[in-house]
């Protein structure tokens, strides 16, 4: 939740954007992130960024589901409500497989979905803000951070020489806020450009 | 393309290697002959011992014919989807299914010579004497008889090599016939695509059904399931798709199939995990059901394996061919790694054996037989794959380079 100043900068062609990102890591400059109107193979690599663990995040949901579901049914089938089936076994793990299945299945779905929801900041009502809308249409919109020693006009004339174009400052909200785009120009309690 | 390895020369090592094999299970053939005849005993155990000679043969040389099948079945069912990552090791899985014909007759004559050999200990209902006295068998006898037996046995094993040939001919050809115009390539694809379906079908009436009742689920003819069929073809592709991996990750530790990445080893290690899930579905889909209804006419089944000698094989098998995939292959990077991805293909296919070990075995004898002997007819069967396959890489070009959806396999990202 901070509001910070951004160089950003407008890409048209895919060509010209994978190498422009090379060259601004390259230049020292920190990438804080490239907004895409559709995924491009390798721009996550080419921009360094992490493997996301996700998956991690997923296989422990999963045990966490098998484990309520196997000691939750042996719980209530051999201790607290024995019942006799067919003269099977009370404790009869096979029986039990199906049901484990699916609340494993349920809890690496549902916690991997509200875990992407967390990491990606998406909820009902809430918003992010935007450098450019068109990065959600036709443009490939770099925002790069600037620091106490940036040079706003390096930074601008970097920008440009890479191939950017319609280069802008803006100070923008990284994190998710509640609010209206049209009506709000300060994020917790601090000043933004106006969202359209 | 110039400058790559383009053919494949087996190295006299490889050679050796697969000599070697195929002589250890020629010798393990003669040792469980001798071990197996010759004994004394009264007339039934005899019959028993000669069962136990014959069915691991019949284990052995079905298991290998069904996995090298596979291959021919993950091209056709690649080439159906209009599928372009494979193809820069697809001559490898050419290589594979190439073994169809020579393995296919050595198990067509062994399955032959067991259901119309003297002895009826593994097929009761070979016996028209017995057949006589017993109802079930009477009622299967439309299904259950040597004519129809040697009819789709004779008949998978030719169309099986039949429609591979086809298919691998298809793929050749371009090699020194290149497609020129837009239009020829359509056709090309348009054909491949029509003999891979007429693959599919023959295939799924095979080995998805007739097959494995005939030759694996009569041993015990008067017990059925539905699922058998499936659950034979799920553990013959998971094998296979091992032993493909198996000698994908071979030909890129000796410097060959250079276009051929770390992309494709982890989708091959998907097919492996996921497969082997399917597999691990179907297993417990037939004996959940069996175990339970308790019915005896189906637990019959399960008695012999579950419980008593076998057990121990039944429980080793179910540990290497779902928990061990499922917690080793699980992440991505064990997917992308040569050393786990081949230890786990090796496991896998290790554990189909044994799968298709169970299912043979215990219901011809109440005791497991000496299994060192197995594993050494199972050890030829595997030098004999090894020459093969080799003979075949070495004839054509490893890259099929003027297949129009070449492109896809060299840029494939996951």
């Amino acid at each position: 939740m901070s509001v910070k100043k951004f160089i950003v900068g407008n890409f048209y062609d895919e060509a010209v954007l994978f190498p422009a990102v090379k060259k601004v890591r390259r230049a020292g400059y920190k990438i804080h992130d490239v907004y895409t109107p559709f995924p491009i193979h390798g721009l996550d690599k080419e921009m360094g960024l992490k493997d996301t663990s996700l998956h991690v995040a997923g296989f422990i949901y999963g045990i966490t589901g098998t484990t309520t579901a196997v000691s939750f049914i042996t719980w209530a089938l051999t201790v607290d409500w024995q019942i006799n089936f067919g003269g099977k076994p009370f404790f009869s793990l096979p029986a039990w497989i199906p049901i484990t299945f699916e609340l494993t299945v349920l809890f690496a779905a549902v916690g991997m979905v509200l875990t992407f929801c967390w990491l990606c900041q998406l909820a009902p009502f809430v918003k992010k803000d935007h450098f450019n809308p068109r990065s959600t249409d036709d443009t490939f919109v770099m925002a790069v951070e600037c620091t106490d020693k940036t040079s706003e006009a390096e930074g601008i004339a970097f920008l440009q020489s890479v191939g950017a174009s319609e280069v802008s400052v803006q100070y923008r909200e990284t994190g998710w806020w509640l609010g209206r785009y049209d009506r709000d120009t300060t994020r917790f309690g601090k000043k933004v450009e106006a969202a359209v | 393309m110039s400058s790559i390895r383009e053919n494949f020369a087996p190295t006299k090592k490889y050679n050796t290697l697969a000599f070697a094999l195929m002589a250890v299970g020629i010798i393990s053939i003669i040792a469980l002959y001798i071990s197996t005849h010759g004994g004394t005993g009264n007339e039934e155990e005899k019959k028993l011992q000669d069962a136990r000679f014959w069915a691991s043969l019949m284990q052995n040389s079905v298991f290998f014919l069904l996995i090298v099948n596979a291959a021919m079945f993950f091209i056709c069912a690649t080439t159906l989807a209009w599928g372009g990552w494979q193809l820069s090791f697809r001559r490898v899985t050419e290589a594979v299914s190439a073994c169809v014909p020579v393995l296919g007759v050595i198990a067509a004559a062994i399955l032959l010579s067991i259901a119309f050999g003297s002895n009826h200990t593994i097929y009761h209902w070979t016996d028209a004497e017995h057949v006589k006295h017993d109802a079930i068998l009477d009622a299967k006898k439309g299904f259950l008889n040597k004519g129809f037996y040697t009819t789709v046995t004779l008949l998978t094993v030719i169309l099986w090599s039949v429609l591979g040939w086809k298919m691998r001919q298809m793929s050749r050809k371009l090699d020194n016939e290149p497609l020129k115009t837009m239009e020829e390539k359509k056709k090309y694809i348009w054909n491949n695509t029509v003999w891979a379906a007429v693959y599919i079908v023959v295939f799924s009436l095979t080995i998805m059904s007739s097959l494995p009742w005939l030759w694996l689920m009569s041993i015990d003819a008067h017990w059925y399931s539905t699922m058998y069929s499936w659950y034979t073809f799920a553990s013959s592709f998971v094998a296979g798709v091992a032993l493909m991996t198996l000698f994908v990750v071979y030909l890129k530790n000796n410097g060959y199939l250079q276009y051929t990445n770390n992309e494709h080893l982890h989708d091959l290690g998907k097919f492996m995990f996921a497969f082997s899930i399917f597999w691990t579905y179907l297993w417990f889909s037939q004996f959940m059901l069996i175990w339970y209804a308790n019915i005896p006419e189906e637990t019959v089944y399960f008695k012999p394996r579950v419980e008593g000698a076998y057990s121990g094989i039944f429980w080793i098998m179910f540990l290497i061919n779902f928990i061990a995939p499922l917690l080793i292959l699980m992440s991505r990077d064990a997917k992308r790694n040569y050393t786990t991805i081949t230890f786990m293909a090796v496991l896998i296919i290790f554990g189909h054996w044994l799968d298709f070990y169970q299912m043979v075995f215990p219901s011809i004898s109440k005791n497991p037989p000496l299994m060192i002997a197995d594993f050494g007819v199972a050890l030829g069967f595997v030098g004999l794959i090894l020459f093969l396959v080799g003979r075949t890489l070495s004839k054509y070009p490893l890259v099929p380079k003027n297949h129009p959806f070449i492109k896809e396999s060299l840029i494939h990202h996951t």
